[in-house]
């Protein structure tokens, strides 16, 4: 049985970051929980493709080394992002990378939603912002979304457990998931070089 | 193989001194511009066509008929011809009457257009842009094959018995080049046809142009028109040229870091070494260019974009006068070699006859 590939896209601004903190947390209990699978983690910090992200928006195709992280995103058996909250939603640089992904990428894919934030009121952004986003792009998004404010890695709220279950989610949908790799250069369904109407 | 240059038709500021040319300076500039290329060598002029500002193209077939009457050999063409916005029986009245004015130097390249908002302007919705460009596109082939036509689409009013006038040159509709940059459906309607594809390679890298152009020459053989190898190419080209290459890197990047498209975005370094733009001494350019067939296949038609991002007049005279005469008479030498004698060349009014005539007595003998 090959591995199962799990990426984590951690989009925070310093070094190190919570964000990053949590990505791991998640990452390592998602590998738990999937058992004695084999299982490859690949983490992508946004803040190093900061600047292909944005050439990317302004010229429309990726640089080679973003190109091979959007590939190796895309192409997993599940996906971890973590964003800080910033004013209310996830990122800016987050969004831009999401922005520069073939909407079509993320089919199916097994996703866990994750934000950071500096105040326990921005958790319900997983829900409210980062949740239809991914619901546009038809991602799976497991239920329970994990928020770590900054107070929570110093009490008992519940962070672990929260943490556990949706590793214990995400690996579930990963045994579930059938995701077929998409072809670009696939026709639409039904397509015909001359329309509706025969051409003579 | 031709080689030629192609405008969008920007009006665009010169960031080294702030000034706008008018557009009127615009049009008369892209006539001598056209007029050097013809006189430099060059086979092939192509001009755009946008109905919203920065650009001045809205008609060009008005232009292009004007700098046929004061050329000889420059073959005409577009950059592109909006086929999902324009009346498919207007495209075809346009520009067979330019055939017959041009003496046949005609072609077009079809192209659906980018821009939302000129849509609506021409009663369509840019979200119906490939279906408008495959009916527009198979309304515009018959009209041009058949001299009466009976047609119900869903895109126009119906037509019952309408021709259009003037018919062809010859009875030969000008050839057809159908642009993409990353639709495999217009790949596919190209190869249906047998039409030529031109990849507008400038802004992206080659692995996807690669991946779209094999899908065209292998689609092109699907249909029966010959061998992929067979199938008909044209691919962009962007270059700046000085004798010294850091003259040239010097001198363009002001207009490279304030273009329009990719101004403000990745190094110019790294665009250059991203997408086919190449910013040097000739022999850079000679080098860069003799090996796009390496990636492509044996191609016909090789078009450069000289005049955008606010260069002055004089300096595109300037690198016209480099290109046609340093650049592309070793080119055509270096293409030449190694070139399939079965590769054909870009199809030609002269070439379209004669194809037409050796092949109208097999078919008179058929019937009979």
């Amino acid at each position: 049985m090959t591995a199962k590939r799990i990426a984590v896209v951690a989009a925070g601004l310093s070094q190190p970051s919570s964000t990053r903190l949590l990505a791991d947390r998640l990452a390592a209990a998602t590998a738990g929980a999937l058992g004695g699978a084999e299982v490859e983690v690949e983490v992508f910090e946004l803040r190093d493709y900061a600047t292909d992200v944005t050439n990317n928006l302004l010229t429309g195709f990726p640089s080679p080394r973003l190109a091979t992280a959007i590939e190796s995103i895309t192409s997993a058996d599940a996906l971890i992002v973590v964003t800080p909250i910033f004013t209310t939603s996830y990122s800016g640089l987050f969004k831009s990378f999401i922005d520069v992904l073939d909407p079509q990428a993320l089919t199916g894919m097994p996703v866990l939603l994750a934000a950071t934030g500096g105040t326990e009121r921005h958790s319900l952004a997983i829900d409210y912002a980062m949740r239809p986003l991914f619901s546009y792009l038809h991602a799976s998004a497991v239920p329970t979304g994990v928020y770590a404010a900054s107070g929570d890695w110093g009490n008992d709220s519940g962070l672990p457990q929260r943490i556990e279950r949706a590793a214990s989610e995400l690996a579930t949908a990963v045994g579930h998931a059938e995701r077929r790799v998409r072809d670009p250069f696939a026709l639409p369904e039904g397509f015909s070089p001359t329309g509706a109407f025969s051409a003579q | 193989m031709q080689f030629g240059i192609f405008t969008v038709s920007d009006v665009t500021e010169d960031p080294t001194n702030g000034s706008t040319p008018s557009e009127n300076d615009r049009i008369k500039a892209i006539v001598a511009i056209a007029k050097k290329a013809e006189e430099v060598g060059l086979d092939v002029f192509a001009l755009g066509e946008h109905h919203n500002p920065p650009f001045f193209s809205s008609s060009p077939t008005t232009t292009l008929a004007y700098i046929a009457a004061q050329t000889s050999t420059l073959q005409l063409s577009t950059s592109t011809t909006l086929i999902t916005t324009n009346d498919p029986v207007k495209i075809a009245e346009d520009y067979a009457m330019l055939q017959h004015l041009a003496d046949g130097r005609v072609d077009l390249m079809m192209g659906r257009g980018n821009t939302g908002p000129v849509y609506p302007w021409f009663g369509q919705d840019i979200r119906e842009g490939i279906p408008l460009a495959i009916e527009n596109y198979a309304l515009l082939h018959r009209l041009w094959r058949e001299d009466f036509v009976d047609w119900q689409g869903k895109y126009r009013t119906p037509l019952q018995g309408f021709q259009s006038t003037p018919r062809p040159l010859d009875g030969v509709p000008p050839f057809v080049w159908h642009g993409s940059i990353r639709s495999p459906e217009i790949a596919e309607q190209a190869a249906y046809y047998g039409d030529g594809f031109f990849a507008n390679n400038i802004f992206w890298p080659k692995e996807h142009y690669m991946q779209l152009i094999g899908y065209y020459r292998q689609r092109f053989e699907h249909y029966g028109h010959g061998t992929a190898a067979q199938a008909i190419v044209g691919l962009g080209g962007q270059a700046f040229m000085a004798k010294n290459s850091q003259d040239a890197v010097a001198q363009f990047r002001p207009y490279f870091d304030n273009a329009p498209v990719y101004g403000h975005g990745p190094s110019m370094e790294d665009f250059t070494e991203m997408t086919p733009l190449t910013v040097g001494s000739p022999q850079q350019v000679i080098d860069r260019y003799a090996a796009m067939r390496d990636h492509f296949g044996d191609y016909q038609r090789q078009l450069f974009l000289m005049d955008h991002a606010g260069l002055p007049l004089k300096t595109v005279l300037e690198q016209l006068d480099i290109l046609g005469e340093e650049v592309v008479p070793v080119l055509r030498k270096e293409l030449a070699v190694n070139r399939p004698a079965d590769v054909p060349d870009a199809p030609t009014h002269a070439s379209l006859v004669a194809a037409r005539d050796a092949a109208a007595p097999a078919e008179t003998a058929e019937v009979k």
